[in-house]
Order: structure tokens, then C-alpha cells, then sequence
């Protein structure tokens, strides 16, 4: 989007239903209601930004840029699985599995 | 005499030299805890029989002639977002209210071979999200020095263990503040390392380009010597620097005449207490006195560093805890059992306490379609001018001083129910994050009401040698850090 358009803050119950679905919440109804306007209290304020004159900034969103990423490919050791399994709230662990609700069609 | 009344380094000197055993001094530390944490909150766990028997492991090694490492027998408390292999780990959430690692942190795997030994995890706001540490799921810790007060957040049961003579030294991780101001609430010294200097491998990840491991200590040396042990590369974690690793210790000369201390006026010009202006100049003219320059600087982007953390912050936090899900680990909601959509929506809904959610949702929504470029990356871009900021202020200085916090710490309960004027308090501290800087805060004086005041140094990347020998300066010549609470 353009810089230059408004960018609508003022929420309603539906926009926060909606970014709840998002974020996998599923939200009270006093909770929505906070959250209204304690979001829009937080997004009115933050809106300060969009007066800064950012043109031909380049954004930051790491410190480092110029960071090594890459490592030869060697095997190591690693946790071993019944350690990675051992804090899951339904394991199947002698299949080394993880055991979910249905998926489909439930 | 109470062995915990000094600090890591003279602890660290007496158990080497066997004039106090490490088992001595570890029981004197568990004594501590059982006798204060009834009023302070500060611990979510104590590892007693675990800490006396490597305390009696060094012991051991003591006497075999097998030295342990510079802080061998030192106990240490660690904030309860950073794991250490077998010992419940909560980031004091519901959702990991079960959760033992099955690794250690680097930092801890340091520690320990360092011959520290840890006493128990230390309370903090849930996944390390808060300024007053109101917002744990095992209740708020109190402020050794009133216990009607905050201790400061996130890091705040870090920094009360620290103060309450729990143990010399403990870890907090500090993503906007989260050492440096409890440090500064609870009177003692705490330390931001620049970002990468520490591995985060095995901290629970809230922001991961802010977020940072770092000491508490009552002295700067004591600060000093923990990150020269816990600092450096590492594999595990790939943000790490390649920098070397100086002696921290050695830095510590004392001299301050070849520094020039950098003061934005403008920016330190409005909203900041009476009192807390006052230790800050008073600061600032203690280590002119001591021979350092003055040099104003102006950081014209600073006012915007709260709004533009807060954008980063939750946009970084919706994204790495989507991982709880209640599937791997961490709680399940029970209520949930027919589909795995809702069985996810329920288990973070009554896994979360209210912080986080707020912080997700808000970061659900700057990333979200149309919002994306007016504030993510709008916010990106005015870090990028934020950092430009202090690159010219540090062509003209050599560390940058202002205050940590802008009050002394509040009173439990005043600011709960308006999470804006929270977010406020921590507009000193979170640029050093956003820009990747190392900052410290030291203990500059008391309010009338016997509360706390800290004033912060800020230094360049990677040159943590230079501000910690400016912290310890002033130390030297103050006696602000002598001071305990009477509990």
C-alpha cells in the first residue's frame, strides 16, 4: 500500500475477531472487548511513525547483516527422540509420534 | 556474617583459596531464599539438592587441586526463560507450566563449566513480555525494597535475588529493557550485551533480533566477569558474533579522562521524575569530575523507539510463539477434543495470560495485509534512522548516558489496567535493543521514599570493554551499590 494512504486505526469487535483467527486465539467475549480498545489505544499512538519521512530508507530488521549462514553439511549429534518427545501433552512414543485431534472433516 | 554480603569475585577468591567451602556458601544462598521469597515472589523454583551437589563437586575438585573456573562455587540465579536440561522451565506461562528442557542453554552449559552453581529459576513476566513483572502466571514479585513496589520487568525476579543477597549474580535477557530496568528498580547493576555478543540458544525466544542474554551482578566486576564467561561464539546459534571475547575484568582500570560521555539533552528533556533527574545529573557531573567530557549529543529518532519496539517487538513475538500449540510440548487444552483447529485457538487462549495475547494480536496485526507496510516496515525504516542516530552520536562520544527509567518504581497495580502508560516506562532502554547496542545500568542514587534510581550507559557495538570501564569509574567512587535492603 501507499504511504500516503490513512491507515484506518479505530477497531471494531469484527476487526479483532479477525486477527484473533489469525493468531489461532480463540477469545472471550470480555476479552474482545479489551482488546478493541486497548489495541486501538496502542495502533493510535504507534500511528506517530507514519509522519516520519522514511523515503529511500532502507529497513533494518537485523543488526548484522553481513552474517555467516551457511556450515558444511556434516552430520552431528542431536537430541535424541525420546528427549524431543518427552514434553508432549499426547505422545505416541513408541511410534515416535505426535498425537492430534482429527484433521480433516472434524 | 552472611557470605552472600560480598560479591562473586571475593566469593569466587575465599572458596578458591578454601577459606569458606562451596556447600557453605550454597546453603547460606537456599537459606537466604527460604527466608525472603515468602515476601519477594522472586523464585518460580529452588534446585536445592541439585545445587549442593555440584557445590559439593567443586568442593571436591578444590581439594583433589582440580580448579573449577572463575566462578567456581559462585551461586547464581537464572530468569525462568532460559533452560537448563531437567529443571522446569516456565517463562512463568501456563502454556509451559510442565516444561523440562531436554538441553541446556549455552549460557548455562558456560556457566557451569565455569563452576557457577545454580540455585533456582527467578520469576519474571510471561515469555519476558512486561516492564513490572505483574504479568507472570505464579504472581507479581516484589521490590526488596518495598515490597508495595515493582521490581521492574521483565527480568524482575533476577534482579530482587540479586538486591535481597539471594546470590551475588544472576542472568536476565533483556529484549527492551528487561535488565536494565529492574536492575535499576531493585538497585543493583545490570548488563545488555550488544546484540550477538551472547548465544540465545536455549532462551525461549520472544523478538529474536532484539532479544539479549545478560548478568546482574551488585558491582560492575561482578557483571564483567559473568559475560566474559558466557559471551562468544556459537554454533548453535548462527546470530552469534565471530568478535573476540576480551577479558572484561582486565578493562576495569578506573580511569574515565580519555572518555567522552555523550548527554541528549532534547531527548532526556521531558517526562522524566524530579528526583531521577537529579541522580542523573548528579552522575553525569561525578564522572566529569572524575575527568570524563561532557559532549552533548542529539538523537532526534529516540522519541519514536517506543512506538517503533512495540510494531518490532510484537510482530517478532505473534511469529515465534506460534510454535505453542500444544502439540510438541507445553499445555493442552483438555475441552478441545474433536478438531485440531480449536483444540489450537483453546489451548492458547487459556495457555496465554492476557499480555501476550495483546502482544500477538498485535502483531497479527501489523503483519497482516494492508498493515504491513504503513507500520511493519514503516517501523523497520525508522529503526534503520534510529541507528543512524547514534552512529553520529558515537563519531562524537565514547559511551552515551541517560536514565534508565523515568520514574522510580511504581506501585504494584498503578499501571495493570493501561497497558500505553507500561509501555512508556521503558523509553530509555529500548533503542539499545533496536539498534543492537550494549547498555548498562548502575546504581545512582535513592528517592526520598528510599526507592531506587539507576542511570544507564549505552556504548558501541561490540564495545562492551569501554562502557563497563566507565560503570565500574563511577562505581569506584560512589557508594550507591553498598546499600541493602532491610528485609
Amino acid at each position: 500500500m501507499n504511504y500516503d494512504d490513512p491507515v484506518p486505526t479505530t477497531l471494531t469487535i469484527a476487526d479483532v475477531e479477525r486477527i484473533a483467527a489469525l493468531a489461532q486465539l480463540e477469545l472471550t467475549d470480555a476479552e474482545k472487548h479489551l482488546f478493541t480498545k486497548q489495541l486501538a489505544d496502542i495502533l493510535a499512538y504507534a500511528e506517530q511513525v507514519q509522519a516520519i519521512d522514511t523515503s529511500g530508507v532502507p529497513a533494518t530488521a537485523y543488526v548484522h547483516p553481513a552474517q555467516r549462514t551457511e556450515r558444511e553439511d556434516e552430520p552431528r549429534p542431536c537430541l535424541p527422540v525420546e528427549d524431543a518427545m518427552s514434553n508432549a501433552p499426547d505422545a505416541a512414543s513408541d511410534a515416535a509420534l505426535f498425537r492430534v485431534p482429527r484433521v480433516i472433516g472434524g | 556474617m552472611n557470605p552472600l554480603d560480598t560479591t562473586a569475585t571475593t566469593l569466587g577468591n575465599d572458596i578458591a583459596a578454601g577459606r569458606v567451602s562451596a556447600v557453605e556458601v550454597c546453603r547460606a544462598a537456599l537459606d537466604r531464599i527460604a527466608t525472603v521469597n515468602a515476601s519477594l515472589n522472586a523464585f518460580n523454583l529452588v534446585a536445592a539438592d541439585r545445587a549442593i551437589a555440584r557445590a559439593q563437586e567443586i568442593d571436591r575438585r578444590r581439594v583433589a587441586g582440580d580448579p573449577s573456573g572463575p566462578l567456581a562455587g559462585v551461586p547464581i540465579a537464572i530468569k525462568d526463560n532460559i533452560d537448563v536440561r531437567g529443571m522446569l522451565t516456565t517463562a512463568s506461562s501456563r502454556i509451559l507450566r510442565d516444561f523440562i528442557p531436554p538441553y541446556d542453554a549455552t549460557v548455562v552449559r558456560r556457566l557451569e563449566a565455569a563452576g557457577a552453581v545454580i540455585v533456582g529459576k527467578t520469576n519474571c513476566d510471561e515469555f519476558a513480555m512486561g516492564s513490572s513483572n505483574e504479568n507472570s502466571a505464579f504472581g507479581p514479585v516484589h521490590n526488596p525494597w518495598a515490597l508495595d513496589r515493582i521490581p521492574g520487568g521483565s527480568s524482575g525476579g533476577s534482579a530482587a535475588a540479586v538486591a535481597a543477597r539471594c546470590a551475588p549474580v544472576a542472568l536476565g535477557s533483556d529484549t527492551g529493557g528487561s535488565i536494565r530496568q529492574p536492575a535499576a528498580c531493585c538497585g543493583v547493576v545490570g548488563l545488555k550485551p550488544s546484540y550477538g555478543r551472547v548465544s540465545r540458544y536455549g532462551l525461549l525466544a520472544f523478538a529474536s533480533s532484539l532479544d539479549q542474554i545478560g548478568p546482574f551482578g551488585r558491582t560492575v566486576a561482578d557483571a564483567a566477569t559473568v559475560l566474559s564467561v558466557i559471551a562468544g561464539e556459537d554454533p548453535c546459534d548462527a546470530t552469534t558474533s565471530t568478535e573476540s571475547v576480551p577479558d572484561f575484568s582486565a578493562a576495569l582500570t578506573g580511569r574515565v579522562n580519555d572518555i567522552r560521555v555523550g548527554v541528549p539533552r532534547a531527548f532526556v528533556s521531558e517526562g522524566v521524575d524530579d528526583q531521577v533527574r537529579r541522580a542523573y545529573e548528579a552522575a553525569l557531573e561525578t564522572l566529569r569530575a572524575e575527568g570524563a567530557t561532557l559532549v552533548d549529543i542529539d538523537l532526534p529518532h529516540a522519541k519514536y523507539a517506543v512506538p517503533v519496539y512495540y510494531l518490532v517487538c510484537t510482530a517478532e513475538a505473534s511469529s515465534n510463539l506460534a510454535r505453542y500449540d500444544g502439540v510438541k510440548y507445553g499445555y493442552r487444552s483438555s475441552a478441545a477434543k474433536d478438531s485440531l483447529k480449536e483444540m489450537y485457538s483453546r489451548t492458547r487462549d487459556e495457555g496465554f495470560g492476557p499480555e501476550v495475547k495483546r502482544r500477538i494480536m498485535l502483531g497479527t496485526y501489523v503483519l497482516s495485509a494492508g498493515y504491513y507496510d504503513a507500520f511493519y516496515l514503516k517501523a523497520l525504516q525508522v529503526r534503520t534512522l534510529l541507528r543512524r542516530d547514534y552512529d553520529q552520536a558515537f563519531e562524537r562520544a565514547d559511551v552515551v548516558a541517560m536514565p534508565t527509567m523515568p520514574t522510580p518504581p511504581f506501585r504494584l497495580g498503578e499501571k495493570t489496567d493501561d497497558p500505553l502508560q507500561m509501555y512508556l516506562a521503558d523509553v530509555f532502554t529500548v533503542s539499545a535493543n533496536l539498534a543492537g547496542l550494549p547498555g548498562v545500568s548502575v546504581p545512582c542514587g535513592f528517592s526520598n521514599e528510599g526507592l531506587p534510581i539507576g542511570f544507564q550507559l549505552m556504548g558501541r557495538m561490540f564495545d562492551e570493554a569501554t562502557l563497563l570501564r566507565v560503570a565500574d569509574a563511577y562505581e569506584r567512587v560512589t557508594e550507591w551499590h553498598r546499600k541493602a535492603p532491610s528485609l
